[in-house]
């Protein structure tokens, strides 16, 4: 298998080449800075670079894309991250006082990783994921999306595949960038569902008298339709014993669980469905909440909240190469996120082969990056318009 | 007086210029108890009830911070606060008749613009002044009778819209989810709706308590404190801001820097600061020593950790910070501390261990970075914040672990130390209340019974846990003291 190993390949030569030829730097600078003259959203704004051999420069800033893209081709860092837009140019923190040197906007993001997954996927486990196992992210997008889009009114979020097991968000409405620490922790305490370390066993605890808040609703509809294909046929969670015990563990009657428990062991192999059959055969209708509990432990986001909470958090950029994997972070559309297959995201070394078939003087728009280049354009072009009619609004307010 | 922000508010007078107003008994100028502050006084003040007015409120916000800081419930606090109001800081409804309102209200006025000069100058001020005031307000407005609440709501100016009828029955069924039991009837829409940004109500929006749609949070009136709450603390944070922007543009005279220097030291020092710094008790404690005294003298947050540590290698970031700051004020030295975390992360190879650990370690010890030396966290902050995620060990058993899984980990770790099945059953109770520092303190009583701690008896003078450092020390001094008191006798 030369081919994987050679797609896999992140050389710092490989890097080079890729950064040089392909990275877009002016699509990902009118992303963040929302105009084509560059603002404070990008000359304030920190990156932070991880060069070969894990030492990590932070605190760098620049004043034009081209700036960005001189100073990443020096370093030849394995990738980079973005940060906050500071009260300051971040290159200048040394001789800023630090009272003057404070966050003050950023994008609202989130991180969900698969590695959080582990108690409940059965496919793979820590680093290693499979087709399979991105039924989690599916739900997981489907979920955020709509809470994000129809309760708290956002509409700029993009979505970028982080390049080995999990998805990241970057929300770019005026109104999200200007959020303070306290209300991104309020917002993520309201998305945050299943919680609670190791030894909970049970980690959705959000009723009220009983009644599961409004909010949650919608999540709810759309992880039921989703929990039979995912948890029972695909993932077969309570297929083995370990498995099934866990189960029962949620199942607030001990007369049902003793019941089950003596069935089941009889027949071992009896399948996830069946027994979640029986499970729900067996439930009282006042108890249907438990299982409505279930279902969202198993397939509610895990969201890792600490990335979300506060402004000064960096995340890696889009279009960054995973050093382990190779492949690209691209963006995803949400629309589409079930047929998004993790395997066929372009790799640098496929990127690399594809401009040499192209020839002399090519770029990304001759390789298979070109779709994912032009979605990222497409969601500034809709961000760029909404910022020129609110300042447009505002300078007719201001009234001259 | 110093904001020379014209805000002109319809329906509150403003206070004229006309001296000090202290002969007339009336209400024109603070028709209300509460106040918003968004006026300062415009009279004149003398000296004197310049510093009195403030010290007087000092006392008062200094026992609520000192509240925070010892874990009263909130019950506790009004209480506390409100007798401490009485005796420095009198507000009388408009319901009573023989005191003088104007002038209470005068000097609760003077005293928070006073205190908003002294507390305006860094952000740990600001913050600190913010939620003392904050939580004044609360227990002031929670004290008040409802008809004097709305009608101060009524002449507040929210930026804020009543929800239509149309959108109220849109979301009908979402609404009355959210409503209180009492009220059945949907139809009859005994609760008005206020429509506002969510950003605005966050701790609404974090408990779930308000219904969501397009980024507009609906709350009904019997939630409206929350919005009001926030507006203040807004309000207050904006405002002293602001201020801090003009003060060097004060037109001093001399006589007043010294007196707010001298206010901003007091609020400083007025909260005893339990346990923030490690007691010098001339013990050094060794890498090696820590398992031993984990065994001996750990409060099961630490002893779990301990055992995590041990059975897995590993701890994740936030157990790593509140083991390693307990560690410290322990007084596990840096060198230690070094020799410890690389001893315990044993799969964790050499060089990844200085690139990725010891940085983290030192910066605890305030070796890197910002070079703050960090003190160990309290109950509180385990109890309350960076609640442990999937795959934690950090956190407060008693709060985050399930009931069962707590029963066996406590019979686990202290059956030698004398705890018993049969005193599982009080603990839990305690637990199943929400008291957890109440269950860590009679774990303490029951495992230290050998050593004469009786029941009731606390850490110490019936002192609650507040702090793992505090049970520890407690622990190791306890049996200091039975050692040497069994060499007295021996000698």
């Amino acid at each position: 298998m030369s081919s994987t190993t050679d797609n896999a390949n992140t050389s710092p030569e490989v890097m080079l080449q890729f950064y040089r030829m392909l990275y877009p730097f002016k699509s990902v600078f009118t992303w963040l800075n929302h105009e084509h003259v560059p603002t404070k959203l990008f000359t304030h704004r920190e990156f932070a670079f991880t060069l070969q051999g894990d030492v990590y420069l932070r605190y760098h800033s620049f004043t034009t894309a081209e700036d960005l893209k001189k100073q990443v081709l020096a370093l030849n860092p394995s990738r980079f991250e973005i940060g906050p837009v500071y009260s300051g140019r971040p290159r200048d923190k040394k001789s800023i006082h630090p009272s003057a040197f404070t966050p003050q906007k950023r994008e609202l993001v989130f991180d969900i990783d698969m590695t959080d997954y582990d108690g409940v996927r059965t496919c793979c486990s820590a680093a290693d994921i499979c087709s399979r196992c991105w039924g989690f992210i599916a739900a997981a997008v489907k979920v955020l999306h709509s809470s994000l889009v129809d309760q708290f009114g956002f509409r700029h979020l993009l979505w970028v595949y982080s390049g080995r097991r999990g998805i990241h968000l970057w929300i770019s409405d005026p109104q999200a960038m200007d959020l303070t620490d306290d209300q991104r922790r309020a917002l993520v305490s309201a998305l945050t569902v299943v919680e609670g370390g190791k030894e909970m066993v049970k980690k959705v605890n959000v009723r009220t008298a009983n009644k599961l808040p409004p909010s949650l609703w919608g999540a709810l509809d759309i992880l039921r339709v989703l929990f039979s294909p995912l948890i029972l046929d695909d993932q077969d969670c309570f297929g083995p014993q370990d498995g099934w015990e866990m189960l029962l563990q949620l199942v607030p009657d001990r007369s049902i669980v003793e019941k089950l428990r003596t069935e089941w062991l009889k027949d071992p192999g009896r399948p996830s469905v069946q027994k979640w059959k029986d499970l729900r055969t067996l439930c009282p209708e006042k108890q249907r909440h438990a299982l409505e509990d279930i279902i969202l432990q198993y397939t509610y986001p895990r969201l890792d909240a600490e990335v979300s909470k506060h402004r000064n958090h960096l995340l890696k950029a889009p279009f960054c190469v995973h050093p382990k994997t190779g492949r690209v972070c691209v963006p995803v559309d949400p629309e589409n996120i079930d047929r998004f297959d993790p395997r066929s995201v372009p790799t640098v070394g496929q990127l690399l082969r594809e401009l040499d078939v192209a020839g002399e003087g090519a770029d990304w728009e001759k390789t298979s990056l070109k779709p994912y280049v032009e979605m990222l354009d497409k969601h500034t072009m809709a961000l760029m318009e909404e910022v020129r009619k609110e300042k447009r609004a505002k300078y007719n307010d201001g009234g001259w | 007086m110093f904001r020379n922000r014209e805000r002109t508010q319809p329906g509150v007078k403003q206070s004229k210029r006309s001296g000090p107003a202290t002969s007339t008994p009336t209400t024109e100028s603070y028709p209300f108890r509460l106040n918003f502050y968004d006026t300062p006084p415009r009279h004149e003040v003398t000296l004197e009830d310049f510093e009195t007015c403030a010290l007087d409120r000092l006392r008062v916000l200094a026992e609520i911070e000192s509240s925070f800081a010892r874990n009263r419930s909130w019950e506790e606090l009004k209480t506390v606060t409100d007798a401490q109001c009485k005796k420095y800081l009198p507000l009388n409804s408009n319901t009573a008749l023989t005191v003088n309102l104007e002038e209470q209200r005068r000097n609760d006025h003077i005293g928070h613009f006073v205190l908003r000069l002294a507390f305006c100058r860094s952000e740990e001020l600001r913050r600190r002044f913010v939620k003392a005031e904050t939580t004044l307000f609360r227990v002031r407005y929670d004290a008040d009778s409802p008809t004097d609440r709305s009608a101060f709501l009524e002449r507040q100016r929210f930026d804020w819209e009543k929800a239509i009828p149309d959108e109220r029955d849109r979301f009908a069924k979402e609404l009355t989810a959210l409503e209180k039991p009492v009220t059945s009837d949907s139809k009859n829409w005994s609760t008005e709706y206020h429509k506002v940004p969510w950003i605005r109500v966050p701790d609404l929006v974090a408990k779930r308590r308000v219904f969501l749609s397009g980024g507009y949070a609906y709350v009904s009136s019997h939630e409206v404190s929350s919005f009001v709450f926030n507006e203040f603390e807004r309000k207050l944070q904006l405002a002293l801001e602001y201020t801090a922007k003009m003060l060097p543009r004060l037109d001093e005279d001399t006589r007043l820097i010294p007196i707010l220097n001298n206010l901003s030291q007091g609020f400083l020092a007025g909260v005893p600061s339990d346990w923030v710094n490690p007691s010098a008790t001339g013990d050094e404690i060794r890498a090696d020593m820590v398992d031993g005294l984990a065994r001996k003298h750990f409060p099961m947050c630490m002893r779990n950790m301990q055992e995590c540590l041990v059975r897995d290698r590993h701890l994740k970031h936030f157990g790593r910070l509140q083991y390693g700051l307990f560690l410290k004020v322990l007084g596990l030295s840096i060198d230690e501390a070094i020799a410890f975390w690389k001893k315990s992360l044993s799969t964790i190879a050499d060089d990844r261990f200085n690139k990725e650990y010891r940085y983290n370690i030192r910066h605890s010890y305030g070796l890197e970075g910002k070079r703050a030396n960090y003190p160990a966290k309290s109950c509180q902050q385990i109890l309350t914040s960076d609640k442990p995620g999937v795959g934690d060990c950090h956190g407060c058993p008693y709060r985050h672990f399930s009931p069962e899984n707590l029963q066996t980990g406590l019979l686990a770790v202290y059956s030698s130390q004398g705890l018993t099945a049969n005193d599982l059953h009080e603990v839990m109770r305690t637990v199943k209340e929400g008291h957890y520092h109440v269950a860590c303190t009679r774990v303490f009583e029951i495992t230290h019974a050998s050593r004469g701690v009786k029941k009731g008896e606390g850490i110490g003078g019936g002192d609650s846990v507040v702090h793992p450092n505090q049970y520890a020390a407690r622990s190791i001094e306890l049996e200091k003291s039975q050692r040497e008191d069994a060499m007295a006798v021996e000698s």
